[in-house]
């Protein structure tokens, strides 16, 4: 269960930079994961749910984009929809190819409030 | 919160030994910061903060901090992953009781609990550290780096590190080696590296163990090289059997020139 342990890191960073930023609360965090990047969507939600409770981002919205695979073939450089990392160029059939997008693991935003002195 | 390194770990640690110490601060987690919902401040703004940040940004610098030192000192560093009992202790043990004589070796080892795999090694001679990872699926650069720091390896060594049995999620886990060496046994099925595609498709190396064991198993050789070679064509595949020690000089010798190409670099 990976999903929990980057679950953790997620809230790490984000409490780290929401305490940097002077937040009184974190409302709303956005992701963007790679369907290549091996989080499985049921198992993170899972994982969400026990990993952020006691945390800034016990009551954060989360908004999560999972990015499609995108590869492109070593031999005919034709760019392709990659579902899985053994999909053969759907051009000339070749398996080598690079990986363009799908890897990602990223925190896009946190939305803060913040506290205002009067 | 490590001091040294500014990242967290869970729950891992160093297994203490003879002449080592722990790191009991290390020990630490839980998300335990409390806010209170602000009675006396009602003024509060909205602000949207972009970070655009990797979620392993940190373990990221780790590793490349751990690389930096095995390039310093020219060690060459494999991370060897596996399912849970595809044979990563028996292969060190039998490559480092075989090479003994060719190379200076320090063994890290992952596991979730005891230290049984570094026990087996350190019976062979070689200086071995375990690493416990609790409730943990994977090492990552930051136990490593702490476990690096107690070993101490010498300039021109070879270090193995054995991950924590586990097909998926130390793939994602950078941990500053040279090399990723991945081991199937054919106990596990010819589909192994289509099911578990990241561990293939990170590696260089493939290691097909027991093969002793093909007489009684219903497994497709040629059908397990074609599946991990679709997931990474790239990759170098051993078959062996750790118990009869056959296949065991291919391995040996792509070892060999890795480390002579490193170190004549
Ligand atoms: N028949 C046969 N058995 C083997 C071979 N290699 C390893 N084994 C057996 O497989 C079992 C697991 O081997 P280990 O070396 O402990 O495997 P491991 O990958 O280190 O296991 P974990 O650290 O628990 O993930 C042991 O009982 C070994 O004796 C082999 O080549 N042939
Ligand atoms: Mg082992
Ligand atoms: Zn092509």
């Amino acid at each position: 269960m990976h999903e929990l342990s980057i679950v953790l890191h997620i809230i790490d960073i984000a409490e780290n930079e929401a305490q940097k930023a002077g937040a009184a609360t974190i409302s709303e965090i956005e992701l963007a994961i790679g369907k290549l990047s091996t989080i499985e969507p049921a198992a993170f939600d899972f994982a969400w749910k026990q990993g952020v409770k006691n945390s800034m981002l016990e009551q954060a919205g989360r908004i999560t984009n999972y990015i499609d695979g995108k590869g492109r073939c070593n031999l005919c450089e034709t760019e392709f929809l990659m579902e899985t990392l053994h999909q053969p160029c759907p051009e000339c059939g070749e398996f080598f190819s690079e990986i363009l997008e799908g890897k990602e693991l990223q925190i896009k935003s946190l939305r803060i409030e913040e506290k205002i002195k009067n | 919160m490590c001091i040294t390194c500014g990242c967290g770990t869970d729950e891992a640690h160093i297994v203490k030994d003879d002449h080592g110490h722990n790191h009991p601060e290390h020990h630490h987690h839980g998300h335990n910061h409390s806010h209170s919902h602000g009675n006396d401040h009602p003024h509060v703004q909205d602000r949207l903060l972009h970070l655009e940040k990797d979620v392993l940004h940190e373990n990221a610098l780790l590793a490349e901090r751990n690389r930096g030192y095995f390039d310093a000192k020219q060690i060459f560093a494999i991370n060897l992953v596996s399912s849970p009992g595809s044979g990563k202790t028996m292969l060190l043990e039998r490559t480092l009781n075989d090479l003994k004589e060719d190379f200076s070796f320090y063994v890290i080892e992952g596991d979730q609990q005891t230290s049984l795999d570094a026990d087996r090694i350190k019976a062979t001679g070689t200086k071995a550290i375990q690493i416990n990872t609790g409730k943990g699926c994977h090492l990552d650069a930051h136990m490593v780096l702490h476990a690096v720091q107690q070993l101490k390896p010498e300039e021109n060594s070879v270090l193995f590190i054995e991950n924590v049995g586990n097909l998926v999620c130390p793939s994602m886990f950078d941990l500053g080696e040279n090399q990723r060496v991945v081991i199937m046994s054919v106990t596990e099925g010819d589909d192994k590296p289509i099911k578990y595609p990241d561990m293939f498709h990170t590696s260089c190396a493939c290691i097909i163990n027991k093969t002793d064991l093909l007489p009684y198993v219903p497994f497709d050789m040629d059908k397990a090289v074609e599946n991990a070679k679709k997931v990474n064509p790239k990759l170098q595949i051993f078959q062996v059997s750790c118990t009869t020690g056959d296949g065991m000089d291919n391995w040996y010798h792509w070892l060999k020139e890795q480390v002579q190409r490193l170190q004549s670099a």
